[in-house]
């Protein structure tokens, strides 16, 4: 796994290339490490709390380890009514943890997110960032064995 | 049967989005060619006199504002797409960027020309990684023809928060800060990303752009509304037999948008509610669906055309459950920055899901009323301003909904 510190800096002179550094850690862990934040502060010459404050604004960027495939249920009212709590309870029982939470072996790590515009096909999930529509309980399965 | 038009996505299903040499054989370029022959004044003068106004929500005259980025001084400029499209039930900028990404390059470039800026940013949003791999791709092969003369523009990433969407606070989020809105005045097109002059345009804004050079601003503002011309991208959600994206004159009623389009409700069952412009929009009843979809009627019954977006419920849905959801959003996406949206945001959905649980009285929908217009007139945004609008509209047009599960 790539240092911290080299994704980092790649974007050091990129003109309020923090969040873009965040993403890149994001892209390489899944999560950004708790002590990257204050090497991005270094290095963006900002305060501390700033760099913090930056990282925990956005809901897509996560402070802190969790699961290392991320499956995201959208919850806003469209996919609200066309099912996504029947989805949100199969995905709990199939991986035997809570939504907000990862599983133990470290492989998935399940969230709620509002619209992630795939809303011609709701209810939709998204692996890793990537759209999963029509979703039913019967689908999880097959879906998460992709990642198995 | 009302017809498709397609102007912004004229190009969708016809050429390769990923190569640039069919962009140019069906035509592309040739505007921005064109606008550099006329001047900056005299294409400012063009878009303003084909009433193209904003299709990010707000329906500012583009060509207007272009005007006043034009008329200030600066070693600086800056042309930004806002291709955050974080609206629930909207997906028509990921529509026309998987698309036809050079014709949004390409209206770009041309604002950049008429304002006199050489650098431009796409911010889109995180969720959208896929596309601002086509963006970047697209990019790149513009920059290979030599297309975009001296018109660089980079792709940054939103990272999942709404609020981003306001012109003020995308700013922000591109400079590396919390995205919270800026106080205005001063307005971005005069002081803007790094306190420079900024234009900010909605992705299917800039996508009108080659088209309306090309064959003038006296064709454009002859199609749809009169005060509001043109077309518009519409994405239907919900309880329709077609959910799916299209582009109609903007004179089609919110009827034929459900019933020609969409194909009607679902499974033969009745129709409810329609909410328009997204989840901060208004929520109509049947009584109101001939009404025409441009801005100025929709504002007329007291709802928005926002980003285009149409949420169709049926007989079935509970809106008062609807309604609690969609608080949940505002409060999850309020940005804390101004007390009447933070605590706002907090006690509306506080309210609505007292209510939804049926332990609601007649007290609090009058206090969910009386909370609603103050924060439509107190918060310093667009998203705490219109964040009411769902429970306001439902509590008028709805009402019997609330009534029927009061404690
Ligand atoms: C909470 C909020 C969210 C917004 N989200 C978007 C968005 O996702 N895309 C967009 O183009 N405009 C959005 N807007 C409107 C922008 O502030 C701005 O008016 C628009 O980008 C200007 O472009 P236009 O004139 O081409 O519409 C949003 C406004 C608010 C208040
Ligand atoms: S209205 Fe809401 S989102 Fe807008 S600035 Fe105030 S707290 Fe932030
Ligand atoms: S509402 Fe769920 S993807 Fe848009």
């Amino acid at each position: 796994m790539a240092d911290y510190k080299e994704i980092i800096n790649q974007y050091k002179d990129l003109p309020g290339g923090i969040i873009e550094a965040y993403h890149a850690l994001q892209k390489e862990y899944s999560f950004i490490p708790e002590d990257s934040i204050a090497y991005a502060a270094q290095v963006f010459d900002l305060p501390l709390a700033k760099a913090y404050g930056v990282a925990t604004f956005y809901s897509y960027l996560k402070v802190g380890e969790r699961g290392k495939n991320v499956i995201r249920i959208c919850e806003s009212a469209p996919c609200h009514v066309a099912g996504a709590q029947d989805v949100v309870n199969a995905l709990e029982k199939e991986l035997g943890i809570k939504m907000g939470e990862s599983t133990a072996d470290g492989k998935f790590a399940l969230e709620f997110c509002e619209c992630v515009g795939q809303c011609q096909v709701t209810p939709v999930i998204t692996v890793n960032s990537k759209p999963y529509g029509d979703v039913t309980p019967e689908k999880i399965p097959g879906i998460l064995g992709e990642y198995k | 049967m009302a017809e498709e038009m397609r102007i912004v996505l004229r190009n969708m299903g016809k050429i390769d989005p990923l190569n640039i040499d069919d962009y140019i054989n069906a035509g592309g370029y040739k505007a921005l060619e064109k606008a550099r022959q006329m001047g900056q004044e005299a294409l400012i003068a063009d878009v303003r006199n084909s009433g193209l106004r904003g299709r990010g929500g707000a329906g500012f005259n583009c060509g207007m504002k272009w005007g006043f980025s034009y008329n200030v001084q600066a070693d600086q400029k800056y042309v930004v797409c806002n291709a955050d499209e974080g609206e629930p039930g909207t997906y028509k900028d990921r529509t026309i960027m998987e698309n036809d990404p050079q014709s949004v390059l390409e209206g770009m470039a041309i604002c950049g020309y008429a304002i006199g800026s050489n650098k431009g940013y796409i911010y889109c949003r995180g969720e959208y990684p896929y596309v601002v791999d086509i963006l970047n791709k697209a990019i790149a092969q513009a920059k290979e023809k030599g297309v975009l003369g001296d018109f660089d523009i980079e792709v940054r990433m939103g990272a999942g928060a709404y609020v981003c969407g306001e012109e003020s606070a995308l700013i922000e989020s591109i400079e590396g800060n919390r995205g919270e809105p800026r106080f205005k005045p001063p307005f971005p097109p005069v002081i803007g990303l790094w306190q420079k002059p900024t234009i900010v345009n909605n992705v299917e804004t800039f996508a009108n752009i080659p088209v309306i050079v090309e064959k003038g601003g006296d064709w454009y503002k002859a199609i749809g509304a009169e005060k509001y011309p043109g077309t518009k991208i519409v994405t239907l959600t919900g309880d329709v037999n077609n959910r799916t994206v299209f582009e109609v004159p903007t004179d089609t009623t919110i009827r034929q948008v459900i019933y020609d389009f969409g194909g009607g409700i679902k499974d033969g069952k009745n129709f409810k509610a329609v909410q328009i412009g997204g989840t901060s929009g208004g929520f109509i009843p049947e009584s109101m669906l001939d009404t025409p979809i441009d801005f100025d009627s929709m504002s007329a019954i007291g709802a928005t055309l926002g980003s285009g977006a149409v949420f169709v419920m049926d007989e079935t849905r509970d809106i008062v459950n609807v309604v609690a959801r969609i608080a949940g959003f505002f409060e999850h996406e309020s940005c804390g920055k101004c007390s009447p949206c933070r605590e706002g945001t907090k006690r509306i959905h506080e309210m609505m899901e007292k209510l939804d649980a049926g332990q609601g009285s007649s007290a609090d929908l009058s206090l969910l009323e009386r909370l609603g217009k103050v924060m439509s007139k107190a918060c310093l945004c667009g998203l705490g301003q219109a964040a009411p609008s769902p429970v306001l509209t439902t509590l008028q047009n709805f009402n019997g909904e609330y009534q029927a599960k009061l404690n």
